[in-house]
């Protein structure tokens, strides 16, 4: 097969980006699109020039760290794929394809395909967790998680944190994510003591970094693990009540 | 002077641990804030240190390469975590963890850091549940278990097939819990590329900011690696790719020995190998073998597809030759039988490098539903990388490189032989011996951090009450700074023709010839000249573009290439000198007449811990003997 890529290319977060067209010819049906771009990469340095920067590393698709457009598709054609799990057998060949980073206001680029996703860990660091320190844990069987509860969990928490959902949104909105790591700790018995301030400093912090959601649904069509945007309706059901339990706790001195 | 003490506390092996926690110095709360604790690593060892530390009051600095600390490979584990909880009532205790630990690694562990690793097991499953790790459940809503290679009872406790990254998750939770607490300090994008060693004490690092390029000095009292195993010197593994040895590679030639590094272990069931643009190699979970059957065909003429080739012209070569462990044998035993099937003609797939997992069995016992809910994103990974479905064909899968059991020499403490530097997860070589038992990694990564470390490195530093940091304009960071930009200046500078991954590619198929999943004298003796023939040509034909002070991911891959050069070398000299076969390192010159691995315990129990001298002089061996009093020393046998 052969391709012709057009690739963003930006020195740095301020200078001025431009496309490049690089063609990609001998590629197997076989490679991996990331592997396209080691290819391409290998021949820019045999002609002096510097290769493309984009990351990765798992390439197995649950790191997180791989993501860029892809004819303007978060993470390419293929649902529930990360970029590093899609392969040329996708694409019809000799295809001109569009390769870009993740655009939203919320991860400036840093070089080329790369961008900064560090909002998502001051989400993260807003409530994302349970309060536990080690060594205070109770036996684990005290506390029994109904299996269906369990498996709703597991389907939130399986976000890989690559981002593909802020770049799809036409809003750059990061609703998917937090409402994603928001559910998996909210769904859970684990969960429950802090559920109403979790929730309100995680959405709360969201905001700060990101735009709204209207409710595209676009999210969901680029997410890699396939979430589902039924944990949003949750995460808006639970935000509503949190700001009321949570008034009411702090009225009586407990917030 | 090196001298080799293991500190193995006094006393019978199920008391040493509690014994020498009650004997441990402790740091009071107040002095607890005077200490700076340097985390380099935030994958499950390193994160769970890190936030354990800064939980009880430490002043903690973590550093990670990644964007985010999610993004460490242990992300990647499938299968699951042991621990010995006998919620089966299979008859399952720690002895039995322990005892089937120190098996598997083929005698080649410490019994008393395994009797602690299987004590601790049963903490981890109770502090991951408390943090929310989302693990299966029965219907009554208790804890799910699986079967794992090289055991017969069911003690794997998963998260569909993302265990590792359920654990993560939740230590990465954990960690950032406490940077908003403003106990840890976060260094994303930040490499470590030398540590700082002081009078025989480790004081601080030296890191690069990958997106400024800037090198700056870090001060610590303690320094913690947690960077992960170097598998990656084989170029195609199952490891992440910017996994590698940097870290402790450059703690080694400051003088941290380096253990056992022969130890590398072959996974036996990832996706061959495809076209030579390949990548990486991807894992398929050792937890299919628990419902898939390996198999190839009889006659290697054979070309009829998988479905069509009957039952009495297949050979179930595992379940064959290991009755009582069928398809569940340890890891290295499965990737040398598929070996030996492949190179014997018998192999399938276009390239005939492959053996048939097949699922056809489980599929029709238990009905597609289970499958798919017990490994329904393994299919689908399978599915996507080579365009079959594993529901109607079997899978096609090879050995690939996996973890590596050897690392820094570390004593009970897991403390290295330079005081003050301490080594976590995979970037230690404690517990697993000469091969790993699935399931094992993330167990012993977490034992580390979440309840080892705290205690031992809180033991060091009540030693150092009192003491400053050492400044970071004192000679001995400014040295290793120099060093760490003259080396990037040098690398800049070469303007040769090839890339460092087209290098890296050449070094990784030498090695994995030569010191893969067999090993002879004569080939070994062939790969150190010609690995240190290619290393001559990388310091000469380099081509680094770019500069220092931008995101340069040429010259990040240039710091860790070189670093697999040297070592690749130690390597083949630890696995010539080890004239013996034990788990994963297997010599063609020590065999059982029936191709199992022969042992030498008269002459080489013990650990193989190398000395740096210098780039131009080879290591020198110190050795720790390794004594078994609660375990009889046995041939393994999964027959």
């Amino acid at each position: 097969m052969k391709f012709t890529l057009k690739v963003w290319r930006q020195e740095g977060p301020t200078a001025k980006g431009r496309f490049e067209t690089y063609e990609a010819p001998n590629i197997s049906e076989e490679m991996s699109f990331l592997e396209v771009l080691d290819v391409v990469n290998e021949s820019l340095i045999r002609e002096g020039k510097e290769p493309v920067h984009f990351d990765h590393d798992c390439r197995e698709g649950i790191c997180g760290s791989c993501g860029m457009m892809i004819n303007g598709q978060a993470h390419g054609p293929q649902r529930g794929t990360a970029t590093c799990q899609l392969h040329m057998r996708k694409f019809d060949d000799g295809a001109t394809i569009v390769v870009e980073p993740w655009r939203a206001a919320s991860f400036p680029i840093v070089r080329d395909l790369v961008v900064n996703r560090s909002a998502f860990d001051r989400i993260i660091e807003a409530g994302g967790f349970v309060s536990v320190n080690t060594g205070s844990a109770p036996e684990a069987n005290m506390l029994p998680v109904p299996k269906q509860v369990a498996d709703a969990a597991m389907d939130a928490a399986q976000c890989i944190g690559c981002g593909a959902c802020v770049a799809a949104c036409p809003n750059g909105a990061a609703q998917l994510f937090t409402s994603a790591k928001l559910q998996h700790l909210n769904l859970l018995p684990q969960g429950q003591s802090e559920r109403w301030q979790r929730t309100e400093s995680m959405v709360e912090t969201m905001e700060e970094y990101f735009g709204t959601c209207t409710n595209h649904g676009e999210c969901e069509t680029a997410c890699p693990k396939n979430i589902s945007i039924d944990f949003i309706a949750y995460m808006n059901r639970d935000y509503i009540k949190a700001k009321t339990v949570n008034r009411k706790l702090s009225g009586q001195g407990l917030g | 002077m090196v001298t080799l003490d293991s500190n193995i506390p006094e006393g019978p092996v199920d008391e040493k641990w509690a014994n020498h926690q009650f004997h441990m110095r402790l740091v009071n709360p107040a002095n607890k804030r005077r200490f700076t604790v340097i985390v380099v690593g935030t994958g499950l060892a390193g994160a769970s240190a890190a936030a354990t530390l800064a939980e009880l009051g430490y002043n903690v600095k973590a550093f990670t390469f990644h964007d985010s600390p999610r993004r460490a490979h242990s992300i990647a584990a499938q299968g699951g975590i042991n621990a010995a909880k006998n919620y089966q009532n299979d008859g399952d205790s720690a002895q039995r963890l322990f005892y089937d630990t120190v098996k598997g690694g083929d005698f080649r562990s410490r019994e008393a850091n395994v009797y602690r690793l299987a004590q601790l097991s049963v903490n981890i499953i109770d502090q991951c549940v408390a943090q929310g790790v989302p693990f299966a459940r029965e219907y009554s809503g208790l804890l799910e278990n699986r079967s794992f290679g090289g055991v017969q009872v069911s003690r794997t406790f998963y998260a569909r097939g993302q265990t590792g990254q359920q654990l993560l998750l939740g230590a990465y939770s954990a960690l950032m819990r406490q940077v908003a607490l403003g106990a840890v300090e976060l260094h994303p994008r930040t490499e470590m590329l030398d540590l700082v060693v002081e009078d025989g004490r480790a004081v601080g690092i030296i890191t690069r900011d990958l997106i400024t390029g800037e090198v700056a000095s870090h001060a610590g009292h303690a320094v913690i690696l947690a960077t992960g195993g170097y598998g990656n010197v084989y170029y195609l593994s199952t490891n992440a790719k910017k996994s590698n040895t940097t870290a402790i590679w450059r703690a080694h030639k400051r003088g941290a020995l380096f253990a056992n590094p022969c130890y590398t272990q072959i996974h036996p069931t990832c996706i061959p190998a495809g076209d030579e643009f390949q990548s990486k190699l991807t894992l398929m979970s050792e937890s299919l073998r628990n419902d898939g059957r390996i198999w190839v065909p009889k006659d290697q003429n054979d070309t009829r597809p998988a479905h069509q080739i009957p039952e009495e012209d297949r050979d179930y070569y595992l379940e064959r030759r290991y009755p009582s462990y069928g398809n569940l044998v340890p890891r290295d035993v499965a990737s040398r039988a598929a070996k030996r099937e492949v190179d014997e003609g018998r192999g399938v797939g276009p390239k005939k490098n492959g053996v048939y997992l097949d699922f056809t069995d489980a599929i029709n016992r238990l009905g597609r539903d289970v499958i798919e809910e017990r490994y329904g994103n393994l299919f689908e990974m399978y599915e996507r990388i080579t365009g079959d479905d594993p529901y109607e064909m079997p899978m096609r899968i090879y050995p690939a490189i996996h973890y590596t059991m050897g690392g820094l020499w570390v004593d009970y403490n897991l403390q290295s032989n330079i005081a003050g530097l301490f080594v976590g997860g995979e970037a230690n070589f404690s517990d697993h011996g000469a091969n790993r038992l699935g399931a094992s990694a993330l167990m012993q990564g977490l034992a580390d951090g979440y309840f080892v470390l705290p205690a031992t490195v809180g033991d060091y530093l009540a030693g150092q009450l009192g003491k400053p940091l050492t400044s970071t304009d004192s000679e001995c960071f400014q040295s290793a700074r120099a060093s760490v930009e003259e080396q990037t200046r040098r690398f800049l500078a070469i303007g040769g023709t090839r890339s460092p991954d087209d290098f890296h590619r050449e070094l990784g198929k030498i090695v994995w010839d030569h010191i893969g999943m067999e090993r002879d004298a004569a080939g070994l003796e062939h790969a150190i000249s010609e690995i240190r023939a290619l290393r001559e040509e990388y310091y000469r034909d380099l081509r680094v573009l770019g500069t220092g002070d931008t995101l340069n991911d040429s010259l990040e891959k240039a710091f860790r290439v070189a670093d697999f050069f040297e070592l690749a070398e130690l390597m083949a000299r630890d696995a010539l000198h080890r004239e013996e076969s034990c788990g994963g390192h297997f010599r063609v010159e020590h065999q059982t007449p029936d191709g199992e691995a022969a042992r030498d315990d008269e002459h080489f129990s013990y650990v193989g811990a190398w000395e740096w001298n210098g780039p131009d002089a080879p290591q020198t061996l110190h050795k720790e003997e390794l004594t078994f009093e609660n375990v009889h020393l046995a041939t393994r046998s999964y027959a």
